[in-house]
């Protein structure tokens, strides 16, 4: 599909949900420009400020600018997110399209490796990565590749089986194609709109996880800004100072909302069951 | 003179596109059906003629609207009554035959519930005597065991006999008029004939009035009186069936009766140019960018007239047309020239057997898979064609997958050059890849949609030639002259392209890899009647340039005449007949090969009824003697189930394998005809 297409058939709720990880994606990276002050910045005088025009998002009781944390926190909730996303589904999008078309025993065995993966709850599965490999960012990344990466699997499978039996599969075997040239050309680009739709999907639920995990305190070490730890810096001053949670948390909902409504505007766009992202 | 049952004034429905245009699928049609009318309509795909069919039930599917007319019945306008209303005229007085009745049926209730739903809905029979209904019309539909039949779910039951139910729902109405879209496309030939001869007796017998839509001209010969032929939404023609396929007056008629194959002669048909597209308007005649015979005056709209009693033509010159130019001008037939230039075996099929079984681990320590192929012999010789015939479930495409190494013979080998070709294809060496080509029967599967042609021309010259993308532009242009498509469709991607076109690049792809065996696998049977004939010219064309050897898969007979100079005849796995095409073609026939041939649908010959054997139902299994003993109308009572019947060759190359001697066969076969 043409972008200029694509762009004209856009709903007004896709515009928002395109308009707000705009937002979101310009403030992460004019972060040094945008934020009024240092995300870091100690300044005991101005502690627990209710927002005003010098601080905007209030203050924390270390007197630091909210704002600007929240600002800055989108940077890593960002990355973080949008690399694991592409990671799992490009992998995930991988193996599914490999074990589609092998079938057979490996099909079998991977399989039954992703049904239990996924028979773990990806609360734990997380928690049990990070506790064991430490809270870098690059652990966080792998364990959401690792819980994420299972159900991209299953859905990019189901969807190249229903083009694994096509003819134009047969003739490429016929012409003696190798294994890789099919999966990678033959059957890849048939299963790539669905793949974008699993990216911008995961990519909420990502987003969603990381800030859980750091809310929990298993995610990025303070004093980095992150919208989950500050969540839980600021939970015990719900009463005294709500805005040091408010600011994050509506930080979190609109990147979650922005990318869910975008992934629906291309499943919509590529005419895909807008629920899973896959063939209707 | 009574009154119409239904009437159809100046009706046009058009559909809706996403970008708020609106594209006609019928346009000003007009026309009456009368009591005890059998009316056909006829038209290649994409001619509306399923929109106004469902439009006499007063239904327009999805984003369909009607922009003008009615559709009356005793004088109330089928649009204007409400869904409540409609509900009563549909299957009450007008019941629908849907095309593939395999999707039409539910799928959780028992056949005998989906009938008896219609008995109480519209003839408000419900408890035993609606039971003794469903029975009684399951029998009138000739099941044996209709008992056993009604309690049946919709999966357990074949094609035909899926068919069959759905007339059988249809009928439970008790119908005035009764419509019928394609009711026998995606069933055997057979299957065909039977059904149409049940169909026969039905409305024949109560007098009924049917509708009957259809590609197939045969099929509209053996069911209709009244024929209308449809183009671009519009009727272009309508006549009595014996007046319009005997001495049709539009070009596009005239077109369409020239491109069928005939089963009576060894011939190619003749191509009609062009196909039908969406960019026809109405403002001047929409068959003229396809018409050998449009003028000037063409640029304007035709209207429907009078060519003489009850016979309407929608063309501006047909009058002349009909005075200079004779039917056989309309397209040259081309005779075939089938002396053999060489004497080169290419492939040897040698007593291969094939077999499917569940798991492998089943396998390991017992052998009971059934074969689906069974001691099949074929030789191809070097620019011959040689044709497979039968019917689904034969073994055809199994062979097919044996010979291009997707699917192992159980025994046996296949040699190609006189030297044995490895089962599995990823063992094969390129020149023995490159050598065997297939083309698919379903053009829309067999190219990947993501690809354009350039790379689809492409890849099989990278693989066979190590051609790069530049290098193999050059050969991609040239092919595609062969094929006579234009350069420019080397950007586009193929759900760009028509049917016709798919199928055409499919053969381009096949042939860049100078193969010396090329399956051909139903390679028409997917495509319309007029884009079929010029196809068929290709394949012939390719052929005489290249000398490559064709294994011509099909069950249309009449098609196999026009291009095969050899034939095989294959039963349950089994070859029954082989020989020379002129051999085969006449007396003495296997049983079976003479059922084929007895369930060919002409438009000019009205098949004996006796020739089609009474069963229908056809118990399959494991028979020690002969494959066809349940069907054959001349089985020998206490041999033919137990003995494996005998080869009879003869001098001419002829063979068939039956317990009756040729002598016997022929004269039992020449009486007949």
């Amino acid at each position: 599909m043409k972008i200029r297409a694509f762009v004209k058939q856009l709903s007004f709720v896709s515009w928002v949900g395109i308009g707000f990880l705009v937002v979101h994606v310009v403030m992460a990276l004019a972060a040094p420009w945008i934020a009024p002050y240092s995300p870091t910045a100690i300044d005991a005088t101005q502690a627990m400020h209710p927002p005003s025009l010098l601080h905007w998002g209030g203050t924390d009781r270390y007197g630091r600018d909210i704002f600007s944390r929240v600002i800055y926190g989108g940077q890593i909730a960002l990355v973080i997110s949008l690399t694991s996303a592409a990671l799992a589904v490009v992998g995930g999008g991988l193996i599914g399209v490999y074990v589609a078309y092998i079938g057979g025993f490996i099909d079998d065995v991977i399989m039954r490796l992703i049904d239990a993966l996924i028979s773990i709850p990806s609360v734990l599965l997380l928690l049990v990565i990070v506790t064991a490999f430490g809270s870098g960012n690059g652990v966080i990344i792998a364990a959401m590749v690792v819980s994420y990466l299972p159900g991209v699997v299953r859905v990019v499978r189901a969807t190249a089986l229903e083009y694994v039996p096509r003819d134009f599969i047969q003739a490429a075997r016929i012409r003696g194609e190798k294994t890789i040239h099919i999966v990678r050309d033959e059957l890849w680009p048939n299963i790539l709109d669905v793949v974008f739709v699993q990216f911008a999907m995961n990519a909420s639920w990502i987003v969603l996880a990381v800030s859980g995990l750091s809310f929990l305190g298993f995610g990025v070490n303070p004093p980095t800004p992150d919208w989950g730890l500050m969540v839980n810096e600021n939970r015990a001053m719900l009463l005294l100072a709500p805005w040091g949670i408010l600011y994050p948390m509506g930080a979190v909902a609109t990147l979650v909302i922005a990318l869910n409504l975008v992934s629906d505007a291309i499943a919509k766009a590529l005419g895909l069951d807008r629920s899973r992202g896959v063939p209707v | 003179m009574s009154t119409p049952l239904l009437e159809v004034a100046g009706l046009s429905i058009g559909f809706r596109r996403p970008n708020g245009t609106t594209v006609p699928a019928v346009h000003d049609v007009s026309l009456q059906l009368m009591p005890g009318e059998r009316l056909g309509i006829v038209g290649e795909s994409g001619c509306g003629k399923s929109t106004l069919t469902l439009a006499l039930l007063g239904y327009i599917r999805g984003n369909g609207t009607r922009m003008q007319g009615t559709v009356r019945r005793q004088g109330v306008d089928l649009f204007a009554l409400t869904e409540a209303a409609l509900q009563q005229v549909r299957g009450a007085e007008i019941a629908l035959v849907p095309q593939n009745a395999g999707q039409a049926l539910a799928p959780h209730l028992t056949v005998g519930a989906q009938i008896g739903d219609v008995l109480a809905r519209h003839r408000d029979i419900t408890g035993q005597p609606a039971q003794h209904q469903i029975v009684q019309l399951l029998r009138d539909m000739r099941f044996g065991d209709p008992d056993q039949i009604a309690v049946r779910y919709p999966h357990q039951l074949s094609g035909g006999q899926q068919q069959r139910i759905a007339l059988a729902m249809a009928l439970a109405g008790a119908p005035k008029v009764l419509v019928l879209d394609e009711p026998t496309t995606g069933l055997d030939v057979t299957t065909q004939a039977h059904l149409l001869l049940l169909l026969d007796e039905i409305t024949r017998n109560t007098q009924m009035t049917t509708v009957v839509v259809s590609h197939d001209l045969g099929v509209i010969a053996r069911t209709a009186s009244r024929v209308i032929v449809m183009y671009a939404g519009e009727i272009v023609e309508d006549g009595l069936v014996s007046q319009v396929f005997a001495d049709p007056r539009h070009p596009y008629t005239r077109g369409l009766i020239a491109a069928l194959p005939r089963i009576d002669r060894p011939e190619l048909p003749s191509a009609m140019a062009g196909q039908l597209g969406h960019d026809y308007t109405y403002q001047r005649c929409t068959f003229a960018p396809r018409c050998a015979f449009a003028q000037q005056i063409c640029d304007t709209a035709p209207q429907l007239g009078v060519a003489e009693a009850m016979h309407r033509v929608r063309c501006h010159r047909w009058y002349e047309i009909s005075n200079e130019v004779h039917m056989a001008d309309v397209g040259t037939r081309i005779e075939r020239d089938d002396e053999p230039t060489t004497s080169t075996v290419v492939l040897d099929i040698k007593n291969v057997a094939a077999t499917y079984q569940r798991r492998r681990w089943q396998s390991w320590w017992r052998d009971d898979g059934v074969d689906v192929v069974r001691d099949v012999q074929i030789q191809l010789m070097a620019g011959q064609t040689c044709a497979l015939v039968g019917e689904s479930g034969s073994g055809k495409s199994t062979l097919a997958r044996m010979i291009t190494g997707l699917h192992p013979p159980r025994r046996g080998e296949i040699r190609l050059f006189d030297a044995p070709l490895h089962a599995d294809v990823s063992r094969r060496s390129v020149a023995e890849r490159r050598h065997v080509q297939l083309v698919f029967q379903n053009p829309d599967s067999s190219l990947n949609p993501r690809h354009t042609i350039a790379e689809i021309l492409h890849r099989p010259q990278f693989v066979f030639f190590g051609r790069s993308r530049a290098e193999s532009l050059a050969y991609s242009r040239d092919m595609l002259q062969n094929v006579r498509m234009d350069e420019a469709y080397l950007t586009r991607f193929p759900s760009q392209l028509s049917g016709g076109e798919k199928q055409r690049i499919a053969i381009a792809r096949a042939f860049l890899a100078e193969p010396a065996v090329v399956v051909c696998d139903e390679v028409v049977s997917a495509l319309d009647v007029s884009v079929q004939a010029a196809v068929l010219r290709l394949l012939v064309d390719m052929q005489q340039k290249s000398q490559t050897a064709y294994l011509f898969i099909s069950h249309d007979l009449a098609v196999v005449r026009a291009v095969a100079q050899y034939v095989v005849v294959l039963y349950a796995g089994q070859v029954c007949e082989y020989g020379p095409a002129e051999t085969v073609f006449s007396a003495p026939f296997h049983p079976y090969t003479a059922l084929l041939l007895a369930a060919v649908l002409s438009i000019d010959t009205t098949p004996a009824a006796d020739t089609l054997p009474q069963r229908i139902d056809v118990v399959d299994g494991v028979v020690r003697g002969c494959p066809f003993v349940a069907r054959c109308p001349v089985a020998i009572a206490g041999v033919c189930e137990t003995t494996p019947p005998p080869w009879q060759i003869a001098d001419n190359g002829h063979a068939l394998r039956c317990h009756h001697t040729r002598e016997v066969l022929a004269n039992s076969q020449n009486l007949k005809s």
